[in-house]
């Protein structure tokens, strides 16, 4: 078990025939992922290494049984292929690109929230369930198969944080980049019941960022709807406000939006706080080692 | 992206949302011109990108063209010190010269997007307590802020207008009502074909002839945006930007100066942040925020050396690269060659994780140039802290 992406999950990438998305999918196939077709309008016809090109999404449904999208489309055409995504009935759409205006993450929230499809990003490393596959840009070599769930709202922080793990012998049941953007198509809070209802996952990793108020949401969902441990760091305590620090997201506006803010929410939320980025992974380590003796945390 | 006020109260026009007459000048002589052509008293306001312009002397009044034209020369090259610009202050390069108003009564009407995750719409915020900074209104007295969500789907409606005309205690007079209703319909499409991100009118005002008028105006836009509004790119003003931040911004580095000593360059934005936060822990000021990219790829990291040792400040160096898909070793020879070309005179140190480490350190280590290379994270922050004391 794991969440989002497992063995029945078949993944069309939209953007396939450009660099970013070429590059990507050969690192994807090579991790094990079942990547079935791909897209580019105009370019239908044509194969990457043996992946089938379709024009349109609903092609690579009908034709591949698609049931994933992994976008590395230009941002100015993002929000148009994933609401092509969702009208095609994929149920998972995972999107790396960056710069997608906010105006069309408003658009594109109104048609997810009357659909069946789940959206992580834009601007975002991806997803990877170690032993079953990833979409995106997360380095392979850092994962391990294991049961601790991992959601972060960084890049490189990430693969740190998973890397930590990996390093003392915890392995990662699903981690997962919702992405730096303001809009988010997920939130912390969405995926919290998902990674609640997974049997294989034991403990949480949050990882959170300066800016809007998607750690306070967590941190009021985790006080009454998680039973699993959950440890968390937020990146940006010495940012200064009204800056944004290179995530669009990742601004304090109005004085709200700090991590000392966001620690404290977590923490009255009964979430193991760890200010230092260097000790993430030795704090689950002894989370779990409880886990181990007690069963459960409540 | 910010602007100008004068830059806002254009595009305010264009959207049939009532301004003050008025026009910008860059030299006295010019605000004289606009003065007479206005042909009463004038208020002549400094131009630059941050509020509380007038504490810091940059707004005086004029009731003679000659007294524009002195009013401007005392404001046209002063460096306005408000508390939004740092002690340094900013050099004022225009002034927007403007007729004044009747002032009966001083409102607030505000735009943003409400990041929170069960709204997620452009919601509008007003209050009576206009004139004031509308920050210390929310936490002193939240109840003064009305706001009034637009739901994406269906756009402005009218009743939103009234809505907010009567929190503002105008809803009784039909005329105002309706003003108030073209203005914030006017500004609702502004914001969503522009791409703002924000929109502040503070103060709103009710004149005393009855009209309701922008008498200021902040619009900040969307930098994911502007891909689609060249018109609005071109109201760039790199003079209001940190020289760095310009020279960083052209190379397609994510750079942002701040006070401290030490510098840090880190690929990927939130390592970035913990980076800063590391240095701080350790006892230390960080000298900037540096994105250097998911790739970094050499000539990056040679551009990114370049602004890194351009701050006077900085008296050490903190690299900190999480190798995921670009291979550590890589990464070394850009750092070194980077390090041959920039010619750095501070110390240094390497915090290099991912594939291929180990080589990678091999390299830094070989190369002669005085790295000190680290291992763990906060390791790295404590190193270059002990270095510089």
């Amino acid at each position: 078990m794991a969440i989002l992406l497992d063995k029945n999950s078949r993944v069309v990438v939209q953007g396939i025939t450009g660099s970013e998305g070429a590059f990507h999918t050969r690192e994807s196939v090579k991790f094990g992922t079942k990547v079935v077709a791909g897209v580019t309008p105009g370019k239908g016809g044509m194969d990457v290494d043996g992946i089938p090109v379709y024009n349109r999404v609903i092609d690579a449904v009908e034709q591949q049984g698609a049931n994933v999208s992994a976008l590395y489309t230009p941002a100015a055409f993002t929000a148009d292929a994933i609401i092509e995504a969702i009208e095609a009935g994929i149920g998972l759409i995972v999107a790396m690109t960056e710069g997608v205006p906010v105006t069309d993450m408003i658009k594109v929230k109104q048609v997810l929230k009357t659909s069946k499809s789940r959206m992580i990003g834009c601007n975002c490393p991806g997803i990877t369930t170690p032993g079953v596959g990833k979409i995106g840009f997360m380095p392979s070599f850092i994962h391990k198969v294991g049961n601790v769930g991992l959601i972060s709202r960084s890049g490189t922080l990430t693969y740190e944080a998973i890397w930590q793990l990996t390093c003392l012998g915890i392995g990662q049941t699903t981690s997962i980049g919702i992405g730096g953007d303001p809009l988010p198509g997920s939130n912390f809070v969405d995926l919290l019941e998902l990674y609640e209802k997974d049997p294989d996952t034991k403990a949480l990793v949050l990882i959170g960022e300066i800016g809007g108020t998607a750690e306070e949401e967590a941190a009021e969902y985790i006080k009454s709807n998680v039973s699993k441990p959950v440890v968390s760091f937020i990146a940006g305590r010495t940012a200064p406000p009204g800056r944004r620090m290179g995530h669009a997201g990742a601004i304090i506006a109005g004085g709200k939006g700090t991590a000392d803010e966001k620690f404290k929410a977590l923490e009255a939320a009964g979430v193991i706080i760890e200010k230092n980025p260097a000790e993430i992974g030795k704090r689950v380590q002894e989370v779990l080692a409880k886990v181990g003796k007690k069963g459960k945390k409540k | 992206m910010k602007i100008h006020e004068y830059q806002a109260k254009n595009l305010l026009r264009a959207y049939n949302v009532p301004v003050p007459k008025g026009d910008v000048a860059d030299t006295p002589e010019k605000a004289r011109e606009i003065a007479a052509s206005l042909g009463k008293t004038c208020i002549v306001k400094a131009q630059i990108h941050a509020g509380g312009r007038g504490k810091g002397g940059g707004v005086k009044v004029a009731k003679t063209p000659d007294e524009a034209y002195n009013a401007a020369k005392a404001i046209l090259g002063m460096q306005l010190v408000t508390h939004q610009t740092g002690p340094e202050g900013k050099k004022v390069l225009k002034v927007l010269v403007e007729e004044t108003s009747n002032i009966k009564k001083e409102l607030y009407l505000g735009m943003v997007v409400d990041r929170a995750r069960d709204r997620e719409c452009v919601v509008f915020m007003a209050s009576e307590a206009g004139g004031m900074e509308i920050e210390e209104v929310a936490k002193a007295t939240p109840e003064k802020i009305i706001k009034c969500m637009v739901p994406p789907v269906v756009g402005f409606s009218p009743f939103e207008g009234r809505k907010l005309a009567f929190g503002l205690g105008l809803g009784t007079d039909k005329a105002l009502n309706a003003q108030l209703t073209n203005i914030a319909k006017g500004l609702y499409q502004l914001f969503v074909e522009k791409d703002a991100s924000l929109v502040e009118i503070n103060p709103l005002v009710l004149t005393a002839e009855g009209d309701l008028m922008a008498v200021d105006a902040k619009i900040n836009f969307d930098d994911d945006g502007l891909f689609r509004h060249p018109d609005i790119k071109d109201l760039r003003d790199e003079n209001e930007e940190e020289p760095l931040e310009v020279l960083a911004k052209n190379a397609g580095v994510n750079y942002i100066k701040l006070d401290g000593n030490i510098a840090c360059m880190v690929n990927g934005a939130g390592l970035a942040m913990t980076t800063m936060d590391l240095i701080k822990m350790a006892g230390g000021e960080p000298a900037n925020f540096l994105d250097v990219g998911g790739g970094a790829n050499p000539d990056q990291i040679e551009k990114a050396f370049r602004i890194l040792t351009a701050d006077p400040n900085v008296q050490g160096i903190l690299v900190n690269i999480f190798g995921g898909i670009l291979r550590c070793d890589r990464v070394a020879n850009g750092l070194i060659q980077a390090a041959k070309n920039v010619d750095i005179k501070v110390p240094m140190v390497i915090r290099l994780q991912g594939t291929n480490v180990e080589e990678g350190r091999r390299l830094l280590k070989e190369s002669g140039l005085k790295f000190t290379v680290a291992d763990g994270l906060y390791e790295a922050a404590e190193k270059i802290v002990s270095l510089i004391k």
